[in-house]
This record gives C-alpha cells, sequence and structure tokens, in this order.
C-alpha cells in the first residue's frame, strides 16, 4: 500500500531500534529505572502491540500507556445514563461500535439492545442525523465520544441539524478534552514519566501550541506522533535525544499531518457549538475540571440531557480494581488483582479490557497473561 | 453414484410476484412454489418420486470410502446477493467445504428454507438458481428440502440451513488434534476477502472498493491437496472468526504452539486498506473459500505446488509452523520481528472510533 508500507519499513525500523539502544547504552549509567515515555492516545497503544515494538526495546526503555482511549475513561455511570435513554421507547440510539460492549453497573448497550432497546451501530455521526431524517417519528439521539478527534465532526452534524431544522436528533455529550487532562495527570506528585508521545490525530485539531505548557512549566519533552511503527519509534527516538541533550521542547514529528496551529475550521466549528463544564467525571482518575464539553445554549435544543431526564448517575468503580492506576502508568495492567481473571475481553470490568486501545485489553490480547507479559 | 434427485412434476407456474403465508400453508401454494421455484431449479437426470426423504444405494456410497461425513450449516447473511455470490451460493459452499475439510467426498445436500412472507419470488428464482449451478460446480445433488414462510418480522428476509452428507476416504484421518510440532501450515489463498464484501456491501461504510467474497466449493481442490499430502493432519475452512479462530482451535486441541509469519500472510492490497480504514484485522475476517491446512514437513513442498496448480490456490502460502513452545497460544512474528499474541475474538469486530 503506497504511503502506508514505506512506514512499516523494517530496515528503516531496524536501523531506528540501533539507535535508540545506542542512546540508551549512553544513557544507563547511574541510572536505577527504566526511562518511561508515555504514549496519550489509545491508537498508539493499539499500534505498539499491533506491531510488537515493545519486544524490541532496550531494557532501559519503556512505554507507558496512558488516558487517551476516550472509551477507557468513560464512567460506568455514563454509560447507565445511556441505557436510561437507549431504553425509552420512542429512542434510536445511534453510537460508535467501540463504545457498545463498556459495561455499565447493570448492563452496556449490547446487552440493552438484547434486551430491547433500538441501539444501532453507526460510523460516523452523520449517519445518525440520516437515521433521524429518515425515521421523523422517532428520537435519535448520538453518543458523542472522544477527544478533539472526534469533536469536530459531531459539532459539524450539530450545526447541519440545527440549519436543517431536523427536531428529532439531539447529542448525548460526552466529548473531553486532552489540554486539562494532560495537566491534571502533570500535576500528579508522584508522576514517574520522563517524556510524552503526543496524540496525533488530536494534534490534526489543536495543533502543538497548546501543548506548550508541558515543556515550559513541567520540563518534559513531548514529540506528536503518526500511528505507523515508523512514526513510533521515530518519535520515540526524539524523546530520548531530547533526554540526554537535557531539554525540553514541544516536537512535530506527524508534520505531514498536524499544522501548529491545528485546523481553524474544525477548531471554529467546535468554539461555536461547545463550551468547558466546570467538571467531568473519568473512570479511574476522577473528576478533572474543565476536561469535559457540553453544548453552548443556542444549541440547547439538540442537548440529549435537556431533552431527556437523563438519571446522571455516579457509580464508584469496582474497590478490587486498579484502573486508575494503570491509566496513569503508576502500575502495569498485571499488577492489577483482576487482571486475566476477573478482568478478561469476554467478563471485562473495566473498560481498559473492553476496547481494543484500552492497555489492559491489548495486553491481554497482545502481551499474553500475567506472567508471560511482554 | 446413483443419486435420487428431485424431479419437478409441473402442475403450474407459479403466477404471484411476492410469497405470502399462504405459500407455507401446506396447500396448493406451496407446492407450487416448490415445485416451480425449487425443483425447476434443482432437478438432475435422476428420476425419483417425490417422497419425504432421500434414499441412498450403502453399496454405492461405499465405492467412496468406509465412512460417513455428516454435517449441517444455517445461512443467514445480510445482503442475500454480494460481489462474488450470494445466500444460495453460500449455503451449498458451506456446508460441501464442512465435508470437504473432513476428507469426505461430498454426495449430497439438503436444503430447508425459512422466507419472509413479502420476499419477491424472483429473489427466491435467483437464489434457487445459484444454489443449483453451485452444487452442479461442485458434483452434488441437492436431495431433499423444506419451505417454510413466516409473518414478516419473524425472520430477516430468507434464511438457509443445508445439511450435507458425504463419505470419507479410506485410510485418511484428519483432525484439528493431529497437528505435531515442526508440521507445517498453509492457506490456498488471499485472506479476507469475504469478510471486507459482506460489510462493504452492507452499504453504511460509503467505502468504493471491487472487494469480492471468494466464496467458492474447495473439494476439488482438497481432492487435490489429499493426493499430493497424503500424511495430511488436518484441513479447517477459515469462515467466521478468520484464520485467527482455526490457529486458536489448532492449538488448544493438538497442545501445541502456533507461529505465524505476518510477512507470509497472502492478502490483497484493497482488503489491507479496507482494514486500515476501520481499524479492523484481517486475521479475524471471514473466508468463505479458503482452507488452511497442516502438512507434515517433508511434505509441505508437494502440498503448496498441488494447491498452486488449482485455480482456487493460485495465490497459496506457507503461513506458519507448529511447534513446541508455547502450547496452546498462537504467536504471530510482526514484519519487524517483534511478536505478539493471535488471541480468539470475544464477539464481532467493533470498528475503532479514532
Amino acid at each position: 500500500m503506497r504511503y502506508v508500507d514505506e512506514f512499516r519499513d523494517p530496515a528503516l525500523a531496524s536501523a531506528l531500534v540501533k539507535e535508540i539502544g545506542a542512546i540508551s547504552a549512553r544513557l544507563e549509567r547511574g541510572r536505577d529505572r527504566p526511562f518511561a515515555i508515555m504514549e496519550v492516545c489509545g491508537g498508539h497503544t493499539h499500534a505498539i502491540f499491533r506491531y510488537g515494538l515493545e519486544g524490541l526495546l532496550p531494557d532501559l526503555v519503556e512505554f507507558v500507556h496512558g488516558p487517551g482511549c476516550p472509551v477507557c475513561v468513560l464512567p460506568m455511570g455514563r454509560v447507565d445514563d445511556c441505557v436510561a435513554i437507549a431504553e425509552r421507547e420512542e429512542v434510536i440510539f445511534a453510537t460508535f461500535g467501540d463504545a457498545m460492549r463498556v459495561p455499565g453497573s447493570k448492563k452496556s448497550l449490547l446487552q440493552a439492545k438484547a434486551d430491547g432497546a433500538d441501539v444501532r451501530m453507526v460510523y460516523s455521526p452523520l449517519d445518525a442525523l440520516a437515521l433521524a431524517k429518515r425515521n421523523p417519528g422517532r428520537q435519535v439521539v448520538f453518543f458523542g465520544l472522544g477527544f478533539e478527534t472526534t469533536m469536530p465532526s459531531t459539532a459539524l452534524t450539530v450545526l447541519r441539524a440545527a440549519r436543517e431544522g431536523v427536531e428529532n436528533f439531539s447529542l448525548f455529550c460526552n466529548h473531553i478534552t486532552i489540554i486539562p487532562t494532560l495537566r491534571a495527570l502533570l500535576e500528579q506528585p508522584d508522576l514517574g514519566i520522563d517524556g510524552f508521545i503526543g496524540p496525533g490525530h488530536v494534534s490534526m485539531v489543536i495543533g502543538t501550541a497548546p501543548y506548550r505548557f508541558i515543556a515550559e512549566e513541567f520540563h518534559k519533552p513531548l514529540v506528536v506522533a503518526g500511528f505507523e511503527p515508523i512514526d513510533l519509534l521515530q518519535s520515540l527516538l526524539m524523546v530520548l535525544r531530547q533526554i540526554e541533550a537535557g531539554t525540553a521542547a514541544i516536537e512535530n514529528q506527524y508534520a505531514r499531518v498536524v499544522p501548529e496551529h491545528g485546523n481553524p475550521q474544525a477548531l471554529k466549528a467546535v468554539e461555536d457549538v461547545y463550551e468547558p463544564r466546570e467538571t467531568f467525571e473519568w473512570r479511574g482518575l476522577g473528576s478533572i475540571a474543565g476536561s469535559g464539553v457540553r453544548l453552548r445554549a443556542p444549541y440547547a435544543a439538540f442537548d440529549a440531557e435537556k431533552r431527556f431526564s437523563v438519571p446522571d448517575v455516579k457509580v464508584a468503580d469496582p474497590s478490587s480494581c486498579r484502573c486508575g492506576e494503570v491509566l496513569t502508568g503508576a502500575v502495569k495492567p498485571w499488577a492489577c488483582p483482576e487482571f486475566g481473571t476477573g478482568c478478561t475481553p469476554e467478563t471485562p470490568l473495566g473498560a481498559l479490557m473492553v476496547s481494543s486501545e484500552g492497555s489492559c485489553a491489548a495486553y491481554y490480547q497482545y502481551g499474553g497473561v500475567r506472567g508471560e507479559a511482554a | 453414484m446413483n443419486i435420487p434427485v428431485l424431479t419437478p412434476t409441473r402442475r403450474r407456474p407459479l403466477t404471484h410476484k411476492i410469497v405470502t403465508l399462504a405459500h407455507g400453508g401446506g396447500g396448493s401454494a406451496m407446492r407450487d412454489l416448490i415445485d416451480d421455484v425449487f425443483l425447476a431449479a434443482f432437478s438432475g437426470d435422476g428420476r425419483a418420486a417425490p417422497e419425504d426423504q432421500a434414499r441412498f444405494d450403502l453399496a454405492a456410497l461405499m465405492a467412496h470410502g468406509d465412512r460417513l461425513a455428516f454435517t449441517t450449516d444455517g445461512f443467514v447473511v445480510d445482503p442475500l446477493f454480494f460481489p462474488g455470490g450470494d445466500i444460495g451460493k453460500l449455503a451449498v459452499c458451506g456446508t460441501v467445504n464442512d465435508l470437504a475439510v473432513g476428507g469426505a467426498t461430498p454426495v449430497a445436500l439438503s436444503c430447508a428454507v425459512i422466507i419472509e412472507e413479502g420476499l419477491p419470488v424472483e429473489t427466491l428464482r435467483q437464489v434457487a438458481a445459484s444454489m443449483a449451478q453451485t452444487a452442479r460446480a461442485a458434483g452434488v445433488a441437492i436431495a431433499t428440502g423444506d419451505t417454510k414462510v413466516v409473518a414478516r418480522g419473524a425472520c430477516d428476509k430468507l434464511f438457509i440451513t443445508t445439511t450435507g452428507i458425504g463419505v470419507v476416504r479410506r485410510g485418511l484421518d484428519v483432525g484439528i488434534d493431529r497437528a505435531r510440532p515442526g508440521d507445517v501450515l498453509l492457506v490456498n489463498g488471499l485472506l479476507g476477502d469475504h469478510g471486507a464484501a459482506i460489510l462493504n456491501a452492507r452499504g453504511d461504510l460509503a467505502l468504493e472498493t471491487a472487494i469480492e467474497s471468494d466464496c467458492a466449493p474447495l473439494n476439488g481442490l482438497i481432492d487435490t491437496l489429499i493426493k499430493a499430502a497424503p500424511g495430511i493432519r488436518m484441513m479447517r475452512d477459515a469462515t467466521r472468526g478468520g484464520v485467527a479462530a482455526v490457529v486458536n482451535e489448532l492449538a488448544e486441541a493438538s497442545a501445541v504452539g502456533v507461529r505465524l509469519r505476518e510477512l507470509s500472510l497472502p492478502m490483497r492490497a484493497e482488503v489491507m486498506g479496507f482494514c486500515e480504514i476501520l481499524g479492523l484485522d484481517p486475521l479475524y475476517l471471514a473466508n468463505e473459500g479458503k482452507i488452511l491446512a497442516v502438512v507434515p514437513p517433508e511434505e509441505a513442498d508437494a502440498a503448496l505446488a498441488a494447491l498452486r496448480a488449482h485455480p482456487l490456490g493460485r495465490e497459496a502460502a506457507i503461513i506458519g509452523a507448529v511447534t513446541a513452545q508455547r502450547p496452546g497460544r498462537v504467536v504471530m512474528q510482526t514484519r519487524f520481528g517483534g511478536e505478539r499474541i493471535v488471541d480468539m475474538l470475544v464477539g464481532d469486530q467493533l470498528p475503532r472510533i479514532c
């Protein structure tokens, strides 16, 4: 495949791995723990496991899989809210596929569908809008989920619904933003992260400028990366070079897609349609100020939270789960007592075990179970 | 072999344009539907009275081998027609292939259809014609059948169940538990075409590709393979769950490790691109014309050559090996020399959101 195979070239990969090994050997002296490089984005986590990149790295360098999978950070209570909306007689509930299996406190959307709720899997919010037009007698609710990557397409769908007067369409907005989340993570006192691989698709929308505080205030390097294995290895090398040089800067490895100031049209749609919530609850991480958005007043008519009485359920994570610590990179998945026993892809307790971008599912599927992990 | 074949009695041609509940009522409307649609399509050279069962001459069957193989499969594919095939072709190939991978020569099929009222009769005719054509190509008879019509909503357009019998070759013993360390894994061609074609044909992806289902009867190909590699250990068609499901079953049942090489997996660029866009893993995509075969190492070259010489095996490849390491596990060597575990899929593959 053109423009894909070039980024999966084994010869290029082995040259990069060699350079990473050389830097690691130079940095080894006086170092008592590995350099922990967090990839924030779930798409990166997926690629790291899919291509077996961890096995290629020297012992002194490890990936830490961060909180960048929007499905994985969805709290159980929000899933319960989804189920409550979906189970209303008049509702067609439209969602992206990978939210279907996330467990709520009683059931997932997939189970709600089996119980008779009209839940449809769509590939784009525009598909949900089309559903609304085809079913004028029903209420079509789109489950808006994801970081800045998916936010513009949902915003444009709301704008189109408003323009076309599609009154039976609404959005259950669970969009989250990356910057407040990274700040909350960096403010943790015992954070053992030495550098970041920055999210590629989010940055395509927001640009690289918003990350500057990470270098300026927290003195950590961040390299925005693409999703192919060569992208990831090259970005890791760029982070390690900064560590070796003792610098902390924001660099862009994914310049073929990510402009410094992002995508102005996408940003304008986001700005027009959404406003920040005071706070938003994350699975395993608790509430993070300013990390969620809701629809602005002019679009309140399309807000599912206003149209239906959403129960706004709060459910505590199961006490034995260590999802939060896994999300922040404090522990590896196999350190959780439930990993591979109480919590498996077939019977997930936490969303990290559901999505293919969740680090627990990735370790379970690609890395093997405890004791056998890569 | 003297196989009884259903023969049309030609009462009167069906004049209705759509199937109604009356066609499932057991009366003359049903009789007309069966005669004019199914028997007209399935009729062969033989002569048989319209009995409730097909009858077989045991001595004739035993000329083909010494054990009977018996299998059944239900088909509920949506859409009914897709690039490269349709539900009828699929229903014949699926059961023929399930017999053939057991080392059996397929002999005859039954065909039970459940029709949702409102289905155009023309649709049914096309499906029946496709079944008949595929059965002829595979050299099997459709020897008995059943028709039911259900109310709208009680099924989705048309469901077909085929059951097949075949005769297993004397002296051949293939099984999922027979793989040994050192054995070699082969496939007969490009992976993932059927799964990609069906997902695409559902139309909600709005992707323009020309991927066609690989749906085909494989008994001829398997015949050649067995002749070239008489020590063959196992064959399976890699249908639902794809190659990943078959190799995992193999690793578990034979208590061996399986090592796949990513670079050796034959795949169309279009299918790889399709999977890239949707975040799917082609190892889990369904195939309807692909078998996975395990042969002892000394027969690997002959097996590969035999597959490649057959029209349905031109892109055949050796994709991995059976090992003694990590029994029960399937490990894939990625294109960089990294490794990852290939596990069974829990449910359906769900597209990732970003």
